[in-house]
């Protein structure tokens, strides 16, 4: 028997098990999915918000509040691409100005400093910005972070310090068992004495396997453009227009990787697996972007895309345990602030809800950091040089447009965390994400897995079963 | 690890090797050819099909072994490459930096470079393709190399978008290997590919072309399952009710090439409207010795155009080290007029050019009975009658330095005319 | 012989060609077209490229052409052939890899050096 088994490995299962590797016990992780992080935590804007916007007093803002201040640290200790360029929420009317006064005071209340700007300055720090503009709020604790690296490397670090996790194993039916719960999934069945639904887009379907529920997960389509890194400096912070009833608007930042994205739209959706975009909603995105930066260089376009945000009926986080089951615990509706809330709602449902029901004791030898990853691409030359002449395999090129080397996918292919598919290794080290969209590493990197694995090219998948890229040998 | 040479060409295909033997023959003997791939040879490695080397060589060859006259020629020359190497960047004072597994990471003092390192594919990502994100909708080129170097079909019932050549030529190929080809649809309404192709790729394969169509809705949770295509309008926008849906397992993209320029956006070079470097009459960039041909520059449909273009580079780098190559502030603008997509040169230092300075360009869209009209400083200096002119042609005018009269600065637009109507 | 329209493909004009039960072609624009409309609609030949299996460490197939044009009924025979070859390196360009492929008289040469 399993003391804890989290189901789902998105960015709350991946801290969640973090977290829980810091005591003594026997976590085990189920994953639907191939890969960890794999839909909702892998297709959202990427912003570790400041947390300015919530409503005092509500779970998103403790947590997205607490969880800023945990990322410079954790983005540290995981290796994860984090930049705290800060927010600014612009008013391109003058009547608007009076509710950057009043999300001032909002932020406030949180416990989070913001600034007002002048017209002035706010040209002065981003010259893309429309002249229309009237001022805007800036944030300055508000940053941009890698995605696809927290999720993964959270759960690399948690599997690291002794978490087991199932990929590629969907729970269907959850039984209440004496001292816990029998876990179903399609491929075994476990044991738990606690269990955590961390699963997202489906945590409604998994908590009604335990008991009856009073809220509904309703998914939410947010559409977006990426463009390349054609030019660094074209916007300089995160750029909000102002918050409506539909979320925090369409917003234009730079990633991590120096690209630009440009979205999300916001529409529900019926299917929870509608991962599709579609041109209209994609122009309104467009129109609505451009009236805070008239001059967005669509052309420089490398893909667009779509995720589905886990919204709750309740219009805040649900984390609780369940009301007969103290030992069956929901985190759901995690929709934005998700991603910076993760860590700090991990602490808590760790420290506050497990540790109710099971006690927990620290280890000794926890380690808080994975083994550093290797880019030689952001060395200094003489660095580079040194360390390509030690290690040879990081001197061979897979990926041209984001310069990403054998060395450094042999190296992801080889850590305590499965890297199985096409799709997983461009998470994990951006080959296949820059202009050419794979069209000149992805022949290598399927390759290079056909051959770590010792399988049949023909077996390696793009993402999802189903997904192979090669059907048939010609001759 | 330093190492300096007098040229350093990057990029190993037809445009490099070329341009490296030219340069050869011009008097260069450090050269060196840094090339991304495990062979010299560039794309034509997977270009298996015939129809190469009629103006280079007088007969017809198949990409491969066009590419493999090339190489035999810089063996005979003993010109130094290297294979499985990438150019991370190139410095100011043009150091070229290389890394490859067996010397690690390498600087080259370059005294002349010659960028060739040719184009990369528009694919989904680009223009948005409306639905999901399956595996299965791929890029011809790709599913070319997957097939013609690694062995592997990429389906078994395929639609086409794009009536590019690589797309007609995969429609063949992939027939040939018991795929079934069920159609290709092009959003303009004419074909973006040779005449020949159209005949011997499509038509002898019973395969249709739905001219005026793009593909307006893709479906599949995981690898593709069917595709729609619509007739679009003037604004290329598909029409409702003119919905065809195909089952299919793969969706080549075939819808255009663009020259991979990262390094050249590095330097903060200016590009032309073909995407590629900004270049005068001798193929030489804004920055002193850095010059550019092939598909880097812009993308040409024969590679014999690219050979004759990169034996110009590389006799210009020649010129360049034997110090015969001096910039003058006096130039002439070469801008591309009304019904013109782009030109390359984009300028003419006079006093350097050859008798005869060729204008390359492509019209923006198919055009009957009409005038190629050289307009210098508003005066028109030639003009040339053509029954036919396609964008999928690339153009080719000598132009005689003497039809300049000696005015060596100014504009020369090149623009399409109708034919008067008497 | 049947009526046949063609589109030249001799030059970029593209010259719609119409061939009448007597031969006779209309619709070009050059003598050209007569030869090849003539040639299309009497005896239509095509050169094959394909590849081959071969045993090298880098590449799993080889390409290969028909050194001449094949009459074009003969395509899918040809294929069939050349499936059932499997090679093994060296292997240089002209290299016959089938002679006289399917009674044409035409050998299949491989058009590509790979050496192991």
């Amino acid at each position: 028997m399993f003391d804890i088994i989290i189901i789902g490995a998105g960015a709350i299962g991946s801290f969640l098990a973090r977290t829980l590797s810091q005591y003594e016990s026997n976590v085990l992780v189920l994953e639907k999915e191939n890969d960890v992080g794999n839909v909702t935590s892998m297709a959202n804007s990427a912003i570790v918000h400041s947390g300015y916007d919530p409503v005092p007093g509500t779970k998103k803002a403790r947590f997205n509040v607490e969880g800023n201040r945990m990322f410079p640290e954790i983005c540290e200790e995981l290796d994860v691409s984090f930049r705290q360029i800060g927010s600014l929420t612009v008013a391109i009317e003058e009547k608007q100005l009076s509710v950057l006064k009043e999300l001032a005071e909002r932020g406030k209340k949180n416990g989070v400093p913001t600034k007002m700007l002048t017209a002035e300055e706010v040209l002065a720090m981003e010259p893309n910005i429309t002249k229309d503009v009237k001022g805007a709020l800036l944030c300055p604790t508000a940053g941009i972070v890698n995605p696809f690296t927290l999720t993964a490397h959270a759960m690399e670090n948690a599997i690291d310090n002794g978490v087991k996790l199932h990929l590629g194993e969907a729970v269907k039916a959850i039984k209440k068992i004496n001292g816990g719960f029998q876990v179903d999934t399609d491929v075994a069945t476990y044991e738990a004495k606690v269990v955590i639904n961390a699963a997202g887009l489906y945590s409604e379907e998994i908590a009604k396997m335990v008991e009856p529920i009073s809220w509904k997960i309703n998914p939410r389509k947010g559409e977006y453009y990426v463009l390349d890194h054609f030019r660094p400096g074209f916007v300089n912070h995160v750029l909000f227009p102002l918050p409506s009833e539909k979320g925090k608007g369409i917003l234009v930042t730079s990633t991590t990787s120096d690209n630009y994205l440009v979205g999300p739209s916001s529409e529900f959706v019926d299917e929870k697996d509608d991962f599709s975009t579609d041109p209209l909603t994609l122009k309104d995105v467009r129109a609505q972007a451009s009236l805070m930066v008239p001059n967005i260089p669509f052309p420089e376009q490398i893909r667009v895309f779509s995720g589905l945000r886990a919204t709750p009926s309740t219009h805040d986080f649900i984390i609780e345990p369940a009301k007969k089951n103290p030992n069956f615990i929901n985190v759901a509706g995690i929709e934005s602030p998700g991603l910076v809330s993760s860590p700090a709602i991990a602490k808590y449902v760790v420290e506050e809800l497990v540790s109710a029901v099971f006690p927990l004791k620290k280890k000794a030898n926890w380690n808080p950091s994975v083994r550093k990853y290797i880019k030689p691409s952001e060395m200094k030359d003489e660095e580079r040089e040194a360390f390509v002449k030690a290690h040879p395999e990081y001197g061979e090129m897979v990926c041209n447009c984001e310069q990403v080397s054998v060395g450094e996918i042999k190296d992801v292919l080889s850590r305590s965390l499965p890297c199985l598919t096409i799709k997983a290794v461009k998470k994990r080290t951006r080959a296949g994400f820059g202009k050419c969209q794979g069209g000149f590493c992805q022949p290598k990197v399927l390759m290079l897995l056909a051959e770590h694995y010792g399988i049949s090219p023909l077996e390696i998948l793009y993402d999802k079963e189903g997904s192979n890229i090669l059907l048939k040998e010609s001759k | 690890m330093v190492i300096e040479k007098d040229l350093v060409i990057i990029g190993g295909g037809s445009a490099g090797l070329a341009a490296a033997n030219a340069a050869y023959d011009s008097g260069v003997k450090s050269i060196l050819i840094v090339e991304k791939g495990p062979f010299l040879g560039g794309i034509l490695n997977q270009c298996i099909h015939n129809g190469f080397g009629l103006h280079e060589f007088k007969e017809e060859l198949t990409g491969t072994e066009f590419f493999t006259r090339l190489t035999v020629e810089s063996e005979k020359r003993g010109i130094e490459y290297r294979l499985n190497s990438f150019v991370t960047k190139i410095g100011e004072d043009k150091s070229v930096y290389y890394t490859n597994k067996e010397e690690g990471y390498v600087r080259v003092k370059a005294k002349a470079i010659i960028m060739s390192a040719g184009c990369y594919e528009r694919n989904a990502g680009a223009i948005g393709i409306p639905g999901d994100r399956p595996a299965g909708v791929i890029t011809a080129g790709q599913a070319q190399l997957y097939m013609n170097e690694y062995g592997y079909l990429v389906g078994k019932k395929v639609f086409i978008l794009g009536s590019g050549d690589i797309g007609l030529i995969m429609a063949r190929r992939m027939s040939l290997e018991g795929a079934k080809v069920l159609g290709v649809a092009e959003i303009m309404p004419y074909s973006n590919g040779l005449n020949r192709n159209i005949v011997q790729c499509l038509e002898d394969y019973g395969i249709p072309l739905y001219l005026h169509h793009t593909v307006s809705h893709v479906w599949g949770k995981s690898h593709l399952e069917k595709i729609e295509i619509s007739e679009v309008n003037d604004a290329l926008q598909p029409i409702k009710g003119t919905e065809q849906v195909f089952e299919c397992d793969t969706l080549l993209l075939s819808i255009g090439l663009i020259p991979y320029n990262n390094l050249l956006n590095q330097l903060g070079l200016p590009t032309s409207r073909s995407r590629g470097a900004w270049v005068n009459e001798h193929m030489e960039t804004k920055m002193d010795g850095v010059f550019s041909c092939g598909n880097v520059l812009h993308v040409h449909d024969l590679a014999d155009n690219v050979v004759a273009e990169a034996k110009v580079a590389g006799k210009a780098a020649a010129l360049y080290l034997q110090n015969k190559l001096p910039r003058h502030e006096e130039l002439i603008l070469v801008e591309p007029g009304d019904g013109v997509g782009y030109t390359v040169p984009c300028e003419i230092d006079l006093e350097n050019a050859e008798e005869k300075i060729p204008v390359k360009f492509r019209v923006r869209k198919p055009t009957k009975e009409c005038y190629i009209t050289y307009t210098f400083n508003g005066e028109v200096i030639k003009k040339i009658y053509k029954q036919t002119i396609i964008p999928s042609e690339m153009e080719i005018d000598p132009i005689p330095k003497d039809l300049f009269k000696g005015e060596k600065s100014g504009k020369l637009v090149v623009s399409l005319t109708p034919k008067e109507v008497k | 012989m049947t009526e046949r329209d063609l589109i030249c493909i001799m030059c970029p004009n593209g010259c719609h060609l119409h061939v009448d039960k007597g031969l006779n072609v209309t619709g070009n624009k050059c003598p050209r077209g007569v030869a090849y409309a003539k040639a299309e609609v009497t005896h239509p030949t095509r050169v094959v490229t394909s590849t081959v299996r071969i045993n090298s460490k880098e590449l799993r197939v080889c390409p290969v052409k028909t050194k001449d044009p094949i009459p074009k009924e003969k395509i899918f025979d040809i294929m069939a052939a050349i499936d059932q070859v499997h090679l093994k390196t060296p292997v240089h360009i002209g290299d016959v890899i089938i002679h006289d492929v399917c009674g044409t008289g035409i050998d299949v040469v491989a058009t590509r050096e790979i050496l192991s």
